[in-house]
């Protein structure tokens, strides 16, 4: 859901500043602004700095040591795989969904762009316990995959499979509105031009989509990459062999190894960091380039 | 109708619904109508029996109880934080509007362990609460602050634009007409806001209700007390107990499209009373 | 090249945007699509260009039936409304782009396209600016590009959707001048839709009026000025007093008075509408002639190169009804009207309308 609302390539302006009219007297101000920032430091920036904290307790000894474990060298690993399979699947998807969404007409389109979003609102939970109705022991197609010799649950393409239930709709949600603003006539004008199907998308759209994509990719990968719910229920809990990075803070945690589970935990918490300020930056690009399309 | 029969100018129309069609079954669609359909093979009557149990009930008060709790908090200091974020400028204000969406990015797992840190009896805040006879962590009190900071952007990301994009004029005209600042707020300003509001609450709402990594380390996770509906589904698959898990994750799952279809309304709403704010 | 179209119809859902229009435009000729918002016109030029697809009927360019063929193959150059310039490149890539992308086989070499591409900017004066982008251009500067990418192609046709529409009233002045310029030196088949009765009278060869989904009239600016089809033509082509009456005998009955007719095609008693321009109606003082409508002075504008004088009805059954004259300063001054004064209004020129029927011209 958080792509729902988070194409807002927000610009901010002195304006409210300038009228008598729209300024609170002095106290309302102070008092808010305390009041919005006692807020943010006790819900938000107080867990941040607290696993950096924790995670440094023991000193950059033990820390350091704590990563080199293998098993969260191969939690990490197993992170990096997994994401790495299901961001490319979910951007390709993206694409053509916004593709049949934002430029043509069909009937049920705003069923279609309602099921897209359905993932957000359904528990990480109940995604994971999907693929093990589906592909459990007890499953519809387990037993039948368990004579062929294949596991799914409990192996990496459960994971996969969650992962990408649980990132789906990142990418599609960012383009849809974008393409819909930018409208159709460029695409009309390179055909009349003479470009083909692709070139048109290659040279005229894909350029002009390209930081709502880089955005929506940053947005999917992180959820990618810190998934917890879901995996969790498909993943068995091997160390080892299906621990994703997440699940690997969790097991650590379970066990006491707080200095552990912390280090751990500190990799993910800056990822999320790194994507709020590469998020940042497209959003700045991102900016530039609707400004100048709206001159236009 | 005529769309479906007559020659499009830009190509690649089936190619593209065809692949988001296919693809949204399988990995959508499918994977959920498999919940539908397990939870009714089983029987009414066992169905009934899995989802009613005190235990289960209990699960759902607290779920839905703290999630609605945890989402009206959000709308209020959301809505603060959004106001002053798009009004003022202070030092800080461009690192706190980036770090606002921080639950997006942070593992709800580490916000987890994060949060418990903080708030458990030797805890960075809990040493100084637990004297004071205020326990958080492992009560549903701290249930409510996870799910106040994983909801929290929500709020802040949908009124934000629509602030943003008020027209000073408006208020200028209700400054000019005799309204103090009070009355400017509640009558001109807020009207307009409304429909953002509650869709970042639905919002909010929703993500709480089905939240779980960063729940069960700071919830405690005792019965009838301090479990989420999300958790009970868990540990009944933990016991194999299949239908029984089935059954809690129907229940979730339709409350899961009715909020679904509420935000689209809310959404729409929000669209048409504020035309090109979320574009 | 010439285009034909042929009882093209179209509907979006219940809305009819044409239907069954029927339409010639000769070689050489800038044809102008002029009506109001919603009349059909973009669409009919969208479906000419190939960009939509016509529910019925066909469209042929140089006598060959184009209905099939899809808008890469019509070889068409479409400059849409909001000229659709391709906002990443500059104005020298967005030129060169309809050469770059044809097949490796067809596509000029690089040095070639450099010297095609600087050719057309100097066509349309722009090429100071070849490394700008579209943001960085004024309205017109724009227009003229999506026109030079239209003409990179070598089109066989130029459509133009609302090429003026979203300029300033200078500058749609100077480009208008312009594109006829243009269009004198080329000699393009060119068709362009507007909504502006001025600019179709100005630049076009011949204007199609169009009218709910219908042409109306098409013609010389002339002839459809001087000698509309129809009503609806007669008042989208300018400022207009309509009188309602009944035909008596060599005379129109208004309400108590009359005007006189020549010899018209109507019978004693028919109900008409007469139709007269602002500046063929004459204001005569003395309220004792027997001919003219009278009126009221309400208002007295003597700006500009003619003067205009604002009156209404005074006739028991049209009370209330607004006329306006448009005279010379030279019959103004002779005129001395005063407002509230009591006037009659004498046509020089009447066009009688039977409702849903062709026009009857007469002098009077």
């Amino acid at each position: 859901m958080s792509a729902v609302v988070a194409t807002h390539w927000t610009v901010h302006s002195r304006r409210f500043e300038t009228s008598a009219a729209t300024r609170e007297p002095a106290w309302v101000r102070g008092m808010l602004i305390a009041l919005a920032l006692a807020f943010f430091a006790l819900f938000l920036l107080l867990p941040l700095v607290t696993v950096f904290a924790e995670a440094l307790r023991k000193g950059w000894g033990v820390y350091f040591a704590a990563l080199a474990e293998p098993d969260t060298r191969s939690a990490i690993f197993l992170t990096l795989l997994v994401t790495a399979i299901a961001v490319p699947l979910n951007l390709v998807f993206g694409v053509a969904a916004a593709w049949a969404i934002a430029k043509f007409d069909f009937r049920g389109k705003q069923l279609l762009t309602t099921l897209i979003d359905l993932p957000f609102s359904v528990s990480p939970v109940v995604a994971g316990l999907c693929f093990v109705l589906l592909f459990g022991a007890q499953g519809w197609f387990g037993p039948w995959l368990a004579d062929h010799g294949v596991r799914i649950i409990f192996t990496v393409p459960a994971l996969v499979l969650a992962t990408i239930f649980v990132t789906f709709p990142f990418v599609a949600r960012e383009l849809i509105p974008l393409m819909e603003a930018q409208g159709q006539e460029e695409e009309e004008a390179a055909i009349v031009l003479g470009a083909s199907g692709w070139k048109t998308f290659w040279y005229v759209t894909l350029p002009n989509i390209k930081w709502g994509l880089i955005y929506g990719v940053i947005l999917c990968n992180a959820r990618a990459m810190g998934e917890f719910g879901a995996v969790s229920v498909v993943s068995g809990h091997i160390r080892g062999r299906t621990n994703t990075l997440p699940l690997h803070v969790e097991i650590l945690y379970n066990e006491y190894n707080f200095a552990a589970a912390f280090a751990a935990a500190s990799l993910l918490a800056l990822l999320a960091l790194l994507t709020l300020v590469l998020k940042s930056l497209v959003e700045w690009q991102g900016r530039q380039q609707m400004n100048a399309g709206q001159q236009l | 109708m005529g769309v479906w029969t007559a020659r499009r100018v830009l190509p690649g129309f089936p190619l593209a619904l065809g692949y988001t069609l296919i693809y949204l079954s399988l990995i959508v669609l499918i994977p959920i109508s498999a919940v539908f359909l397990k939870a009714a093979t089983q029987g009414w009557e066992s169905f009934w029996a899995a989802i009613s149990t005190p235990r289960v009930v209990a699960s759902y008060q607290l779920t839905y109880g703290v999630s609605l709790l945890a989402a009206a908090i959000n709308v209020v200091f959301g809505l603060i934080l959004a106001w002053v974020l798009v009004r003022y400028h202070f030092p800080g204000r461009r690192i706190v509007d980036a770090l606002v969406d921080l639950p997006f990015a942070l593992p709800t797992a580490v916000a987890g362990i994060a949060l418990t840190a903080i708030y458990a009896g030797n805890g960075w805040l809990g040493q100084w609460l637990q004297p004071l006879g205020i326990k958080v962590a492992f009560t549903p009190l701290g249930i409510l602050v996870a799910l106040i900071f994983i909801g929290l952007p929500f709020v802040v990301r949908t009124v934000q634009p629509v602030l943003e994009d008020l027209e000073t004029e408006l208020e200028e005209t209700a400054a000019s007409l005799g309204a103090d600042r009070w009355q400017t707020f509640y009558r001109v300003v807020l009207p307009p806001v409304l429909p953002a509001l509650l869709t970042g609450f639905a919002l909010a709402f929703a993500r709480a209700v089905g939240e779980y990594g960063s729940v069960i380390f700071i919830a405690g996770n005792v019965p009838m007390v301090s479990e989420i509906t999300p958790l009970l589904i868990i540990t009944k698959l933990e016991q194999f107990d299949y239908p029984g898990a089935t059954a809690i994750a129907a229940v979730m799952l339709v409350t899961s499209f009715i909020l679904l279809f509420l935000i689209n309304g809310l959404q729409a709403w929000a669209n048409r009373s504020h035309p090109g704010g979320t574009a | 090249m010439s285009i034909h179209v042929q009882n093209i119809a179209k509907r979006f859902g219940h809305f009819v945007a044409l239907d069954n229009v029927t339409l010639d435009f000769p070689t050489g000729e800038l044809v102008g699509l002029l009506g109001p918002s919603g009349c059909g016109k973009t669409t009919l030029l969208r479906i000419i260009a190939g960009l939509e697809s016509a529910d019925s009927g066909q469209v042929f360019l140089e006598g060959e039936d184009a209905s099939a063929a899809h808008v890469r193959e019509r070889q068409v150059g479409f400059v849409f409304q909001h000229y659709a310039l391709f906002r990443h490149m500059t104005v020298f890539d967005n030129v060169a782009f309809g050469l770059r992308v044809k097949p490796r086989g067809q596509r000029p070499a690089a040095d070639k396209i450099r010297q095609r591409v600087s050719e057309l900017l100097d066509l349309v004066q722009l090429n100071a600016l070849a490394n700008r982008y579209p943001t960085q251009l004024s309205g017109g500067q724009r227009q003229r590009i999506a026109l030079a990418r239209a003409l990179a192609v070598e089109p066989r046709v130029l459509l133009l959707d609302e090429p003026f529409g979203a300029l300033d009233a200078k500058v749609r002045k100077e480009l208008r001048r312009w594109l006829r310029t243009l269009h004198d030196a080329l000699h393009i088949t060119s068709i362009f839709v507007t909504h502006d009765q001025e600019e179709a009278l100005e630049v076009s060869d011949r204007v199609a009026v169009m009218n709910q989904g219908r042409v109306e009239q098409i013609g010389t600016p002339a002839q459809v000025y001087e000698h509309p089809a129809t009503p609806f033509v007669y008042s989208f082509l300018g400022a207009v007093n309509l009188f309602h009456g009944r035909v008596q005998g060599p005379h129109l009955q208004v309400g108590a008075d009359q005007v006189r007719l020549d010899h018209h095609g109507f019978e004693t008693g028919a109900e008409t509408l007469g139709f007269v321009r602002p500046h063929e109606l004459d204001i005569v003082t003395d309220l004792s002639e027997r001919s003219g409508i009278e009126a009221r002075v309400e208002r007295v504008l003597a700006l500009g190169a003619t003067a205009r004088v604002e009156l209404t009805s005074v006739g028991h059954d049209q009370t209330g009804r607004f006329f306006e004259v448009e005279l010379s300063h030279e019959r103004m001054a002779a005129l001395r009207l005063d407002t509230g004064q009591r006037v009659r209004l004498q046509p020089a020129r009447i066009r009688l309308f039977a409702p849903e029927a062709p026009p009857v011209e007469l002098t009077a």
